[in-house]
């Protein structure tokens, strides 16, 4: 079966400065894949660049075509969704416009059908539909940014630290979305610092250290590793209540 | 002074200051969407309004010829930035956009030129040409530009300006003009009496503002220009192109620019390089409204406009002194009031 999302040998520099430094990662339909690693590892980094945010040396195709020349919004159009780390809500607009310009690349008819698949995902969101995107919770607000990005029926959604800041509570509903999400097809490539939450619900996983992978495999393997146990799942008598 | 000169005044500064809020609305929205402080809005009001008065007296603008030049120019643009991958979809619809479109315009207006063509027609050819040369600015000018600095935008921005105004000179030369009443009945009440022109500007420009707001509210395009002002990366992400956001705003900005020219020459003779210091005055207030805020844009326009009218009664030498000087207080407080912003990085 070919990947949904293959990138062989990807370069990112910031000037002279390499952060992410010959990766290669495949994310096939129907799956979630995690890169787990530290902070500042260049786990950010790379999830920009396959999106187009930032320039990548190297290849990136995404079902079967080439990324080279396509901008951002070829990206989004093709079914390549990013929810990033500071959401880049519309935050002076409501929730309802905020989804409804999810879709602004998709057919009216279509976009009204997946408006109430987004509530039916998040009933928060349906309650608060007309208040402003900036008054909402942290939790909202990251429920915003996935849902504004399932409004472009992405058939794969990037995940930016969707746990980041926010209540355990929220985060295992947040999870629990994501992995309902490969349940209806989406593919979910999910980057976590929780790593402990993130190896329990992903198919495979790649570990990051230092902008390069120095590890992949089976996520339960991955999560077996004693290495990474020591390094990424220390606090695991803590992290476990989450899930 | 006594209550008539004072309505008169009143009335004077709210005519104007009517218009000065169309261009600070449209310098707003220019900034908001794309960073960029159009200064060239001047020259969209005299082009408009010089059209407008050049096709009502009988000759031919020479704008609509500027047009099909700029449109060439922006084919070009296109096929260069399309090279690898050229699809005869995308070359049939540039062609269209960029060279059928004016040459028509252009043949229409020749059509015209000749025969002093009634009031509305030659609004609309006014419109329809500026508008065009609005959009392929965009997309000669500040597309290519898009993601550099607001300082490289601003310079980009006096450039045109400064090509444009000369090109005006060229098309209409030294010479001012003034063009036919856009309504011309007139009533009076009271002391005060009411023209045709000053019904329209007040009704065009409620009109205008209305359709705005219905515009951004309604609209998904409306929404995706919001959009693309509040979080251009986000934006983005949802797949909104930020070249079309920006068609749009010029779109916008250079038919307010002619409206207003339209609107303010059968009051004033107008000059190739009037139009500056026309929209220097919409400038005054969309600073009063810190470019951003569209409802503080329009009312400080209208209090542009009435001191405006005042000051060129009481000191009529120093109009234009007092009205800049409005500036002064309000950058003053700005710069107390806010907290330090570091450029943006995009």
């Amino acid at each position: 079966m070919s990947a949904l999302l293959s990138v062989t040998d990807a370069h990112v520099a910031y000037g002279k400065v390499e952060a992410v430094r010959s990766v290669s990662l495949e994310v096939g339909a129907n799956q979630i894949v995690t890169i787990v690693g530290a902070n500042g590892a260049g786990k950010t980094t790379l999830l920009s660049a396959i999106m187009g945010i930032l320039p990548l040396k190297g290849r990136v195709s995404f079902a079967g075509q080439d990324l080279a020349r396509l901008d951002i919004e070829d990206r989004v159009a093709m079914g390549l969704g990013l929810v990033p780390e500071h959401r880049e809500l519309f935050v002076t607009m409501n929730v309802e416009d905020n989804l409804e310009l999810g879709a602004f690349r998709i057919e009216k008819s279509k976009a009204k059908r997946s408006i109430e698949q987004v509530y039916t995902l998040f009933p928060r969101l349906k309650e608060r539909r007309k208040q402003l995107a900036g008054t909402l919770s942290g939790g909202e607000q990251q429920m915003l940014a996935m849902g504004r990005a399932l409004m472009g029926a992405p058939k794969l959604l990037m995940l930016d630290e969707p746990s980041l800041g926010l209540a355990p509570i929220i985060v295992a509903d947040i999870f629990r979305i994501v992995t309902e999400l490969r349940a209806s097809g989406v593919s979910v490539l999910l980057v976590e610092q929780n790593a402990q939450a993130a190896l329990k619900i992903a198919d495979r996983a790649y570990v990051m250290e230092l902008g390069e992978f120095v590890l992949s495999g089976k996520a339960s393997d991955i999560a077996a590793n004693e290495q990474v146990a020591a390094s990424y799942l220390g606090f695991q008598h803590e992290g476990a209540s989450v899930l | 002074m006594n209550t008539t000169i004072m309505l008169f005044l009143l009335q004077d500064g709210i005519t104007n200051g009517a218009i000065y809020a169309l261009l600070g609305l449209a310098l707003v929205l220019v900034f908001a969407v794309t960073r960029v402080i159009l200064i060239p809005q001047g020259e969209f009001v005299t082009y408009g309004a010089l059209t407008y008065a050049s096709l009502a007296a009988g000759q031919m603008p020479g704008t609509a010829k500027l047009a099909l030049a700029m449109g060439i120019a922006a084919f070009v643009f296109d096929l260069f930035v399309a090279r690898q991958a050229l699809h005869a979809r995308l070359i049939v619809r540039a062609f269209l956009a960029n060279i059928v479109l004016p040459a028509i315009v252009l043949a229409v207006t020749l059509y015209f030129a000749g025969q002093k063509p009634p009031v509305a027609i030659c609004i609309v050819l006014s419109l329809v040409i500026v508008a065009m040369i609005g959009l392929y600015l965009y997309r000669i000018a500040f597309q290519p530009l898009a993601h550099t600095s607001v300082l490289v935008l601003l310079i980009a921005s006096v450039g045109v300006h400064l090509a444009l105004q000369g090109l005006g000179l060229l098309f209409f030369g030294a010479e001012g003009q003034r063009g036919p009443a856009v309504l011309s009945t007139s009533f009076a009440a009271g002391a005060l009496r009411f023209t045709g022109q000053s019904i329209a500007v007040y009704g065009i420009t409620i009109a205008f503002i209305v359709g705005l707001w219905l515009f951004f509210g309604l609209t998904l395009y409306g929404k995706a220009l919001r959009a693309t002002a509040v979080n251009r990366l986000g934006a983005r992400l949802a797949g909104i192109r930020t070249s079309l956001s920006g068609l749009i705003a010029f779109l916008l900005a250079s038919v307010i620019g002619a409206l207003s020219g339209i609107l303010i020459v059968p009051i004033t003779t107008l000059y190739y390089d009037s139009g500056f210091l026309i929209g220097l005055k919409g400038f005054v207030a969309a600073i009063i409204g810190g470019l951003v805020s569209y409802p503080l844009t329009a009312v400080a326009a209208l209090f542009v406009g009435i001191v405006e009218a005042f000051s060129s009664f009481y000191a009529s030498n120093y109009k234009e002194v007092i009205v800049f000087m409005l500036l002064i207080p309000v950058l003053l407080l700005r710069s107390l009031a806010a907290p330090a912003v570091e450029e943006e990085k995009d």
